[in-house]
């Protein structure tokens, strides 16, 4: 178990070792950060003195080194748009990016392993069909449309909610910023974690249904019918949880997505996460906050690979290798 | 004869399909006695598992039980509600499986299945129902039982989970056992022991057992009867002494030619020439007809019906005439 722990952290700082790589290319290749830097009345010699002081002709190798340390340190630069440290713009912004990716995380999980049980169970059920059907049209949609629908029948038509940003918030002593505890920040959260998860629950549902299909036809379930368990002890005690093991994988998997591309759904509600911070960087060729994206993106994908991979263990027993193989 | 414990008339399966009804099962009828041991013998596809499912009520859909009825005791099952039906199932009748490894919940210790098992039936306390767990394993010879019931189904071998497997089935005392070819799975040498066990502790407690299986010498080692079954209909039915040494049907004489004997060693098995019809494919008549040595005019025309040949033993079979006289 601790091996085991211990080579995927190993291979997790590989990956982003890799990340970091693409990363830094960002810097070399995307334009000249010199350029980006200084008036158009600058001297040659001037630009040339800055290159150096820099470290810009310093040894690939050794420029590498340097910036994977300073990542280590959480030092990326300061942003050529906004002039403040990357890393501080970063934070005050992720707060409102994870709160809505895990709002829209947590609700395509529960209402996806619902609606994935219910078709499984009620196969030809009028509900289950209608569910499938409406399904489709969210793996189909694309999030942007599905954003501006939205925001057309609800806040447009209806008025019931904000199209728009995160209404209220309030700053926690540790400095985060969450939309939480306020009426307005509550209600603007709703219409984006729709859009942002809706993708993500369908896909979570037909994968539910699928596994779960599957189970039903194993041996171990008709065993357990045999032995006259009831049918939500069948259902639910013995044919869920063997589902989970690909849930799990997915919906870690999705998680990440979400964070990633919240980009789009953030621009279309102006919500103001790294998604949108990201979008406008882009614009004006911002690589300092660009690359601190990128690495941030990887990090949270590998840290959630991770905690999937920990996960099995807890619901795979026979992962567990502690106890050693078949005994006689 | 005492009143039977389980009583089979006119059982018809039926499985609809595009290209029309298939009949798994075609008027099969027997009894098993209380404490008796019914083998049921015939090629893949005879009916045989079609048979014990449709006793325990889990015919998969879209098979259902066309005609006929199922008596367990004063109690006709074959028409009780779902949940009726799976208060019958574990309780009154118990059932196992072909394959071990497969049969049990990957998931949970042997431990949680079984106490599961028994408290769906039976009044017991969390420590009852464990107390009781224990000593059934002990009884299945699972060694060490109170430490192994902690353990998952991926710790034992496939022998011992077959052991597992008929103490889930024998949990919650059921009067009557399906086998569904509980030993084809394992090893050879094995077989015999789980053969075995399931026998003591079935005789022990005065339970039935129907033990499906092609394995001829099972049946001659374990059975008190044996019934022939062939594409869907009873060939023979009989004693298991009479029907091995005197067949009253070519199909069961064909089966006991291709059993290796150390006494007659032959320098070649007899086999039956040809395969079993298809259950969309079975000829008028007799459904034996095209593979049998000793066919006559009317086996094609006519089909036999199960008639006695000797106390307690009948077969299907135009050779043997009303007065139940064989000609063959």
């Amino acid at each position: 178990m601790l091996a085991y722990i211990i080579r995927r952290i190993v291979q997790s700082v590989l990956v982003m070792l890799a990340v970091a790589l693409v990363s830094f290319a960002l810097f070399r290749y995307v334009g000249d950060p010199i350029y980006a830097m200084v008036g158009q009345e600058t001297s040659l010699e001037d630009r040339a003195a800055l290159r150096d002081s820099l470290g810009l002709n310093d040894p690939f190798v050794v420029q590498f080194a340097r910036f994977v340390g300073n990542a280590v340190q959480g030092e990326f630069g300061i942003s050529y748009r906004l002039q403040q440290p990357v890393m501080e713009l970063i934070l005050s912004r992720l707060p409102a990016t994870l709160e809505l990716a895990l709002i829209s995380g947590m609700a395509a999980f529960v209402f996806g392993v619902a609606a994935g049980v219910y078709t499984a169970l009620r196969r030809r059920g009028a509900l289950s069909t209608a569910i499938m059907t409406v399904s489709l049209i969210g793996v189909s949609l694309p999030t942007f449309l599905i954003g501006v629908l939205l925001i057309w029948v609800f806040a447009v038509e209806l008025q019931w909610l904000p199209s728009f940003g995160r209404g209220d918030t309030v700053t926690l002593p540790w400095g985060w910023e969450t939309g939480f505890l306020t009426q307005s920040g509550r209600a603007s959260l709703i219409l984006p974690a729709i859009t942002l998860g809706l993708y993500q629950m369908t896909l979570i549902m037909r994968l539910v249904r699928a596994e779960m299909l599957e189970v039903l036809r194993t041996d171990y379930i008709k065993f357990a019918r045999a032995r006259g368990l009831s049918n939500r002890a069948v259902h639910f005690g013995h044919a869920l949880k063997n589902t989970m093991v690909p849930v799990i994988t997915i919906t870690g998997l999705q998680l990440g997505s979400i964070i990633a591309f919240a980009i789009i759904t953030e621009t279309v509600f102006q919500w103001p996460g790294v998604g949108a911070l990201f979008i406008n960087s882009v614009r004006v060729v911002d690589v300092p906050v660009m690359s601190a994206y990128l690495v941030l993106i990887a990090l949270i994908f590998v840290v959630i690979n991770l905690i999937v991979d920990l996960l099995y263990y807890a619901v795979d027993p026979r992962l567990r290798v502690e106890r050693g193989g078949v005994r006689h | 004869m005492t009143k039977p414990l389980l009583s089979v008339r006119d059982l018809v399966v039926e499985f609809p399909t595009r290209r029309g009804t298939l009949r798994a099962l075609d008027g099969v009828s027997f009894d098993i006695a209380p404490g008796e041991v019914l083998g049921m013998v015939g090629e893949s596809g005879a009916g045989k598992s079609i048979t014990g499912a449709a006793i325990i009520g889990l015919i998969e859909p879209p098979g259902r039980i066309a005609s006929g009825e199922v008596w367990l005791g004063d109690t006709r099952i074959d028409q009780l509600s779902p949940e009726a039906m799976r208060r019958v199932r574990g309780r009154r009748i118990g059932m196992v499986f072909q394959d071990p490894l497969t049969s049990l919940n990957p998931l949970y210790t042997i431990a949680r299945q079984l106490t599961e098992t028994i408290r769906t039936h039976m009044d017991a306390s969390e420590g009852e129902a464990r107390a009781r767990a224990i000593a059934l394993l002990d009884r299945v010879g699972i060694p060490a039982a109170a430490r192994r019931i902690d353990d998952y189904p991926h710790h034992f071998s496939g022998g011992m989970r077959q052991r597992v497997v008929i103490a889930l089935a024998l949990a919650a005392e059921p009067e009557l056992v399906i086998a569904d070819e509980p030993t084809t799975a394992l090893d050879v040498s094995v077989q015999a022991q789980i053969i075995d066990v399931l026998k003591e502790i079935c005789a022990e407690r005065g339970a039935s057992v129907m033990l499906i299986t092609h394995d001829m010498g099972v049946i001659a080692e374990t059975a008190d009867r044996v019934a022939v079954l062939y594409a869907g209909r009873m060939a023979e039915i009989g004693p298991v002494r009479d029907v091995i040494l005197q067949p009253r049907h070519p199909y069961t004489a064909g089966l006991m030619g291709s059993i290796p004997t150390l006494e007659h060693a032959a320098d070649r098995l007899v086999q039956i020439p040809g395969a079993m019809p298809r259950l969309d494919a079975i000829p008028a008549g007799c459904a034996f007809n095209p593979r049998c040595t000793q066919v006559m005019d009317r086996c094609l025309r006519d089909r036999p019906a199960l008639r006695p040949v000797a106390p307690h033993h009948a077969s299907a079979c135009w050779l043997v005439d009303d007065k139940g006289a064989h000609h063959g």
